[in-house]
Parts: C-alpha cells; structure tokens; sequence
C-alpha cells in the first residue's frame, strides 16, 4: 500500500501558502480514497506553527526538516529537505503544491531517490483503486489522464484546483528529520525585487485578467498612436477594478525593438504559449487579435470578451463567448466613467 | 574565471504553435496526427538559452557553447537550418523521441548522459542551459533531472538575468509568483539554469554563423545515437478539451451599450 507524504514549504511568517493548503486537500482526499496512510513533511526556519495548523488533517505523523538554511527558497538545500523527508517516511507518492518554490525542486528530489514526477497537475483521485493524475501537454492544447506503476511518485498539485485545507488547529508533534546537503550551500538568496504597490498590476488572485494587445500602441484612424493615452486607460481602469494585467508577445517584443510601448509591461505580463497561464474567473481582451498562441494562455480563464476593431479576429473564432467590434480607446474610456 | 565557461545548452523541438495539433495514439503510445509532418521550432525557452548562452560564451574568453538536442534526426536537421544561422555552438544529437509524451526523467537522463560524454568537457567550469519548460510536456522537471544526474545542486528555474559578478560569482533573477524575482547569488559553476525569457532578442541570421555551424552540424547527426525511451507513465486517454465557444458578435452597437453592458458583467 502506497504512503501518501504531503510536502510544503513555510511561508517567511511560519504559515503554509493558500496553494499548499489547496494540495493537502489533494493528499487528504486521496489518502482517504486509496485508503492509505497520510503523512505530512515541512520545511521551512521552524516548522512547528504550521504543524500545529494542520493538527486536524488525519495524518499518522509530522516530520520536519528545520533550521536557519532552510528558510531560503533555493535548490541546494529543498532538495537536501525532501529527499530527506521521502527518506525518514517511505512514501510511495509524495504531493505538494505547484509554488514557484516547489517547482524549482520537486521533479529534482524525485529524481534524487530514484523516482518519477508529475507537474503541475490539475486533477487528482482514485479510480480503480490507482492513483491517476490530469495534466496538460503542449501549453494548454490538450491533456491527459494518467497512471505511474514506479515508486516513488512525486506529485506536484496547481493551485486553484482543489479547496484550500481549513480544518482545526492543534498541537501537533513534529518528528525532526535532518538532511545532508550534499556539495554544500553555495547559493545564497538576497531578497526580492517586487513591483512597488502602485506598479503591482499582476495579481494571481484577481477575479479578472485584463488583457491589452498590441493595438494600443498601433496607428489609429487618426493616423497617430496615442501609447500615452492607452496607459492612463489601462491604469485607471486596474486601479478600479483591481484587475490583473496581461499581454501578448508582440506588445512585450516591441519594446526590444525601441517602438512606442506602454511603460509598465514586462515580460512576466505575457500571456499564452511562451507566457504564463493564469487563473482568474474572467477575461477581457482589448487591442489584442487573439491567436491561438496567445489564446492558450487563457486555458483557465472562465468567462471570456474581446473588444477589437477587427471582426474576423481570432476571438471571434469562437475563443471568446462575446466580442464587441468597437474601438478600445473609446469603449474603455467610457467603461472608466461608468465605473464606480 | 579566465579559462572561461563550459556552457551545455539542452534544447528540444516542438511543433510550430501555429499549427493545430491533435493527440492520437499509435503502436508506439501516445502522439501527435502527422507528427513528422508538422513543422517544428527550437523549443521557445530553449532558444532564449542559447542565445544568452551565447551572449555569455562572446562576452567571458574562452568560453565554448554546445547545443545538446534529442529529437527525430531529420526533424533536428530542418530546425538546424534555421537555428544554425543565429549564433555559434556544437551540436550533439540523440536520435531519440521528441514528443511530449515521453517520460521527462527518461529524456533528463538521456541528456545528462550525452553531456557527461562531451569529449573535453570541464564540469568544474560548467553551466547548464535550457527551457524552464518545454513548449511539449511543459513539466519544468527535465533540467532538474540532468542536474541531478551531473550531481549538479545549484539550480535556478524561470531565470531572465545572469550576470558575472567581479569575483566571478553568478547573480541570478528567478521569476516567482506576482511579477516578482527572487534574487540569487551562486559561488560560481557548476550550476543549472532553467531560463524564461531572458532579456535578449533573437540574434539576425548571420550566414558566416551558419556556414561555421554546418560543418559541424552534419557530422553531429551522422553520429546520432539512438535513444529508446522504455518506461513512462500509462496513459488512460488523451483529450482535446471541448473549448470552441459560440462567440456573439457585437457590431455596430453604440459605445454607451458596450460599455454598459462590460460593467455590468464586471460586476456580475
Ligand atoms: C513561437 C511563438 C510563440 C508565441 N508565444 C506567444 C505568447 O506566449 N503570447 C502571445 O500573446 N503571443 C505569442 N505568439 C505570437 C502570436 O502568434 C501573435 O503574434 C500575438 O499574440 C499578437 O499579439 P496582438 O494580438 O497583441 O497583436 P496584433 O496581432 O498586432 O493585433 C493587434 C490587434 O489590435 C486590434 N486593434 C488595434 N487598434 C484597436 C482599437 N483602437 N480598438 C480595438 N482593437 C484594436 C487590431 O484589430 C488587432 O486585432 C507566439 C508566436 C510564436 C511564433
């Protein structure tokens, strides 16, 4: 019988992120499914706070890796952590969630012991008495549903998958568990550099995706481009509806090119086939002709509008459930003198 | 670093993402209709790799860039063509699946073995490029896989800037979650780096590039091993996700309803 080991790692606050809570749901859920034992590994500078926060969850036994050189998110060290908690427990499939920290490590520590992975899954269960695992091949294009025989199996979980754990607190008792970092610790990790408040306008939690496409930087009817005025649009309209903004490759691209672009737009804002896929419930795209490899980026994008000028585009191709053939600058400005 | 870098630039092929594409199953498991007829590109983080590999090896003297791909032999020779063209490598190749539903730890494997057999390679001055996902599987696992092989612990994943620092340490922006980086210093080689985007443009077609290129691109694939890829998981079904919607189309309305009607739904 499989073990079934949830892994995380702590928050700078002690706490486990909403996405680990989304992937010990998963465990839980398929623990009690397969009928396995539940197991949960943490690491983090101490890990006691969020043992004691998941008392409640059913596990036979916590184990910790813990200490100053493990509160940094670096590959030397969370490796050295969960191969070590795979080790002190025996797991057959060892789940976590699908954080930028987990992912720089979890196919890695798989491979560490011997065994095998699978990413950013989006649905997980028994069926059949096996463990099978959904996830998505070709960015977003199509997926698949599938079983591993070999052990260990190491599951990494997406977020917004699955309900975020929230049974009771407790005192938990945490098995500490060392690990060997083999070749040593020769990465430190400096600090972060994070978009100031204002500047901050890629929100994973938002309830809408807001999408603005090269058009806004193109030639208008009135000959010239107006990126000046696009941006105050674009900003004022994110301000007010705290929405997330994303964009396409050729809006990112221009701006190695030198041309007229919109200040604020990095490539992280790229959405689509050599972008990111976010989740939010809604989408609008404006300014932007909706080519499938931008519009594979909105795999997990629910309730989706377009406004553009061009009626054939691809959002009338049936990738999104409504398009307004109207002229962005105009529409937005008026949405922005309706809205509260 | 005067001797300079040993850089190993893992890059697949996928299919143009143009091209519509559609799982089937065939003897040998799951695929894509037409695979071998589908034009393909240089995996698009892999080729961000190579070309900051490349800017790295013109920027530190004596530096040298090898290109390591596993993909169908005639398909790499198509790809070649074109990539060839762009900046200076070594191409070694491994006859061997492309797809994306080959095993990811199977292929890092592979890889690590191929890297591991460069002759003259000097892993105390290696760095290890590629992808942080491929445009395929998409799994983020290959490159954690090849540095494990290597015994490579360092490893960065999502990375858009490397930078030598005076005492030969190697600064390193990861992208984590909200539009932030994680910031990052690494004592020096070995080490991984799985790249987004990088900072660079794709490098113009450089024909004297290319005609350097060739003369070793054709041995390289002469010399191809064949990789079989055994293991892997067991599919129970490969699915197009019912996606088309029935858009309507909103034409000549006036800018006030459109308006109305978006702020309405915002604040459905
Ligand atoms: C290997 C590869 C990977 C790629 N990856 C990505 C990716 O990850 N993400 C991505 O986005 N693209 C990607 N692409 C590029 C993609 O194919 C498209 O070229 C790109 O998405 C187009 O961006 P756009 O729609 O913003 O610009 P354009 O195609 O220039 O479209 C601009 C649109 O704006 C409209 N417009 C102009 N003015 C107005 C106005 N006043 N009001 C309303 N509408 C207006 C026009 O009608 C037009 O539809 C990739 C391509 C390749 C080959």
């Amino acid at each position: 019988m499989d073990k079934i080991l949830f892994v995380a790692q702590t928050e700078c606050d002690g706490s486990l992120s909403k996405a680990s809570l989304e992937a010990l749901t998963a465990a839980k859920t398929l623990a009690e499914q397969l009928g396995a034992p539940l197991a949960v590994g943490l690491v983090g500078e101490a890990v006691q706070a969020a043992a004691d926060s998941l008392a409640g969850c059913g596990a036979e036994a916590v184990y910790g890796v813990s200490g100053p050189d493990f509160a940094q998110p670096r590959y030397a060290t969370d490796a050295a952590a969960l191969a070590a908690l795979f080790g002190a427990t025996g797991a057959g499939i060892v789940i976590g969630a699908a954080t930028p920290r987990m992912s720089r490590v979890l196919p890695g520590a798989a491979a560490r012991v011997g065994g095998v992975s699978d990413t950013s899954v989006t649905a997980l269960a028994a069926s059949g008495g096996k463990p099978v695992v959904t996830r998505w091949y070709y960015r977003q294009r199509m997926y698949a549903e599938l079983t591993r025989k070999e052990r260990p199996w190491f599951v990494s979980v997406s977020s917004g998958c699955f309900a975020a754990y929230a049974g009771a607190a407790g005192s938990a008792s945490v098995t500490a568990v060392s690990a060997e970092i083999p070749g040593g610790v020769r990465t430190q990790v400096t600090g972060m550099i994070c978009p100031s408040a204002e500047e901050q306008t890629i929100r994973p939690d938002a309830a809408l995706l807001f999408v603005a496409g090269a058009g806004w930087t193109k030639k208008q009817a009135d000959g010239a481009a107006h990126a000046g005025e696009a941006e105050e649009i674009i900003l004022s309209f994110l301000n007010k509806t705290q929405g997330s903004l994303g964009t396409s490759k050729s809006l990112v691209d221009l701006s190695g090119e030198g041309q007229q672009v919109l200040s604020f737009l990095s490539h992280m804002h790229q959405v689509g086939q050599t972008g990111s896929t976010p989740r939010h419930p809604k989408g609008l795209a404006t300014c932007c002709h909706g080519e499938e490899p931008h519009v594979v980026g909105w795999r997990f994008i629910g309730e989706r509008r377009a406004v553009n000028l061009d009626p054939n585009c691809g959002w009338a191709q049936g990738k999104a459930d409504v398009l307004y053939v109207a002229d962005a600058f105009e529409v937005m400005r008026k949405v922005l003198a309706l809205l509260p | 670093m005067s001797a300079g870098y040993h850089i190993v630039v893992c890059g697949g092929i996928v299919p143009d993402p143009l091209q519509t594409l559609e799982p089937v199953q065939g003897p040998a498991g799951w695929g894509l209709k037409n695979e071998l007829m589908l034009p393909a590109i240089l995996d698009p983080w892999a080729g961000h790799a190579l070309f900051e590999a490349a800017n790295l090896a013109k920027n530190v003297p004596g530096s040298k860039v090898w290109l390591v791909s596993m993909g169908p032999k005639a398909k790499l020779q198509q790809v070649m063509m074109t990539i060839a063209q762009k900046v200076p490598f070594e191409l070694v190749v491994l006859d061997g699946p492309a797809s994306g539903f080959a095993d990811a730890h199977e292929t890092g494997a592979a890889l690590a073995e191929a890297i591991a057999a460069i002759p003259g390679l000097d892993t105390s001055r290696l760095l290890v490029f590629g992808g942080w996902q491929s445009a395929s599987r998409g799994a983020g696992a290959t490159m954690q896989v090849i540095g494990e092989k290597l015994g490579i612990f360092e490893q960065f994943q999502g990375v858009d800037k490397l930078e030598i620092l005076a005492d030969g340490a190697l600064r390193v922006l990861e992208r984590v979650e909200g539009g932030s980086y994680q910031d990052s210093v690494v004592s020096g080689a070995p080490a991984v780096f799985g790249w987004a985007t990088g900072e660079l443009p794709e490098p113009p077609n450089n024909p004297q590039v290319g005609m350097q290129n060739m003369r070793l691109v054709m041995p390289a694939l002469q010399k191809a091993k064949p990789v079989k890829l055994e293991k892997g998981p067991e599919y129970s079904g490969v699915q197009i996700p019912s996606q088309k919607r029935e858009t309507r189309v909103v034409k000549d309305a006036p800018v006030d309803q459109i308006a109305k009607e978006i702020v309405d739904w915002l604040s459905a």
